[in-house]
């Protein structure tokens, strides 16, 4: 062999090294990120039966007056028992009623001076908080995620396997602003 | 008597229970009762018998959308006209549905008379709901159910044995209202009344019914009184008969009465959730001979085809061959039509709202 295939021979073989090397950095790059995916969305889920479950408790703590009672037993209820399908609208429906229920500012205050009541009250506003929260933070995952397997070597070579099609989680979190104005 | 009523949704939006309220309202004034209705409104053009609760929100309810008023300043308010009513009888409408009636409900301190219309009253979170509105409805004397079917799935829900007295109509209002000739057709006049964009009230079903019927009757014209989307419902008639249409909006009550008057047929192609079907005794006041589809709330109305026409429900086959046998049989429309003035007194505000006072008196002696 002559030095010019030595040199050929390294070559290719070094390029070979890199390719195997970035390829193997992507796909586990790609495998955390459906990891955290994974985690994100779990985290969302619990956030929100967490949140549809202190709805139900101040809707049947005898607080309320039984219009505004009735319509958050329904919204909480139905938002607990939507199919995966309609979950995003069956929770959006839960914020629109708890923005349109804890609308007074005077009387959420009188209500948190009951000790019996303070508590519920704080811990829905969390679970408001942290639903906002969680949702941010599964979306952010998405769409880096998506960002790299959009790449071109990602998608040539399959990198993402069997991967499911990523989807952020579009739903109106917004929470009651007297709730959580304190 | 004093009589307060509480009326749940808006008297700025037209609706079966509110005419209803209005015309029981107006009946019992007529007798030289005290009355007073509570409300949601924003207008400021209201009769003088109504209080007005407050704005109404929209919030999703049991899979669809309640317009409704709460909170702690409509309940301060519910409280005051209470206070300042002093009520001998208190008459709620739908008081099992997130509403001003639910609220006066649990403030009530005096005899309650309730009435359910619709024949859904219950939400699907049924057993949460049902431990809320308990103590509530347990303060409810007397209850009215305005049909067989609303009474079913009342005594369903929760037992016991409501009394059934339907919905009042002025008959006279309708009986003896004008005709207007230019409405009419020379082939024959067909109304419809609802709401345009609702698919249960069965536009689309009369539109293509209609559209057969009047390939080979040039002069044959379909007044059509109802709110919604006047041009896609008219985009449902073939391009070539769309004259023969008229549509007349969201009608004054004036209008649709004119035009049940000036209608030879009326048709009532609901497909479902119906519970009972005011306009078919408005038509049969009118005189229009009534065609329906055989839900059992106008079977019932029309007691089973003695005042009028019944076709299977969906079915624009048998939908189409009734109204061309009614359109060509003036001898079978004036025996239906002279049956059905008789079977509309039943429903006539003078039956009605005795049978309505004798439940207060009832409520009233019994406390």
């Amino acid at each position: 062999m002559s030095l010019l295939d030595w040199v050929w021979l390294v070559l290719s073989l070094g390029v070979l090294l890199t390719l195997g090397l970035w390829l193997t950095w992507t796909a586990q790059r790609l495998d955390r990120m459906h990891h955290r995916i994974d985690v994100a969305r779990a985290s969302l889920e619990a956030q929100l039966l967490r949140r549809s479950g202190t709805a139900l408790e101040l809707a049947t703590s005898g607080t309320l007056d039984p219009a505004r009672s009735l319509l958050l037993v329904d919204a909480a209820h139905e938002a607990r028992a939507a199919a995966s399908e309609d979950f995003e609208s069956a929770e959006s429906d839960l914020s629109e009623t708890l923005r349109a229920v804890l609308d007074d500012a005077d009387e959420l205050r009188s209500m948190r001076e009951d000790p019996a009541l303070g508590p519920l009250l704080d811990e829905l506003a969390a679970d408001c908080r942290k639903v906002e929260l969680a949702r941010r933070i599964h979306n952010d995952v998405v769409v880096s995620a998506r960002s790299l397997r959009s790449r071109h070597g990602v998608r040539w070579l399959r990198l993402s396997g069997r991967a499911p099609v990523l989807g952020t989680v579009d739903l109106d979190d917004v929470p009651p602003s007297a709730l959580v104005s304190e | 008597m004093r009589i307060g009523i509480v009326c749940p949704y808006s008297l700025d939006t037209p609706g079966g229970v509110q005419s209803h309220v209005k015309g029981l309202a107006e009946a019992l004034l007529g007798r030289g009762h005290q009355v007073s209705v509570l409300a949601p409104s924003e207008e400021e053009d209201l009769p003088p018998y109504v209080v007005p609760a407050g704005r109404a929100i929209s919030v999703p309810y049991n899979g669809s959308v309640a317009r409704v008023s709460f909170g702690p300043v409509v309940a301060a308010r519910v409280r005051r006209w209470l206070k300042d009513g002093d009520f001998d009888v208190l008459h709620l409408h739908e008081p099992a549905t997130p509403s001003i009636s639910l609220l006066a409900l649990w403030a009530a301190e005096c005899p309650v008379v309730a009435t359910f219309h619709t024949s859904n009253v219950r939400s699907r979170a049924m057993s949460a709901s049902a431990s809320i509105l308990r103590p509530s409805m347990e303060k409810i004397t007397g209850r009215i159910a305005v049909s067989e079917y609303a009474r079913d799935t009342l005594v369903s829900h929760t037992g016991g044995e409501p009394v059934v007295i339907p919905n009042g109509v002025y008959v006279d209002a309708y009986s003896s209202a004008e005709p207007r000739l230019a409405w009419r057709g020379e082939d024959g006049t067909v109304a419809f009344v609802g709401r345009l964009d609702e698919p249960r009230k069965g536009f689309a079903l009369l539109a293509e019914a209609f559209a057969r019927v009047a390939t080979d009757r040039a002069g044959l014209r379909l007044l059509v009184v109802g709110g919604g989307d006047v041009e896609a419902a008219r985009l449902l008639l073939p391009a070539a008969i769309r004259h023969q249409a008229e549509f007349l909006g969201c009608a004054s009550d004036e209008d649709k009465a004119a035009a049940l008057r000036t209608a030879d047929v009326y048709v009532a192609p609901n497909t479902g959730g119906e519970s009972f079907g005011i306009v078919l005794v408005e038509a049969m006041a009118a005189g229009a001979t009534v065609l329906a589809s055989d839900l059992p709330a106008f079977s019932r109305v029309l007691s089973g085809g003695c005042y009028g026409a019944l076709f299977r429900s969906e079915d624009v086959e048998d939908l189409t061959s009734q109204l061309r046998e009614l359109l060509d049989d003036p001898t079978r429309r004036k025996e239906l039509d002279e049956a059905a003035r008789v079977g509309a007194r039943r429903y006539d505000w003078e039956s009605v709202a005795t049978r309505i006072l004798q439940v207060y008196e009832t409520v009233v002696g019994g406390e």
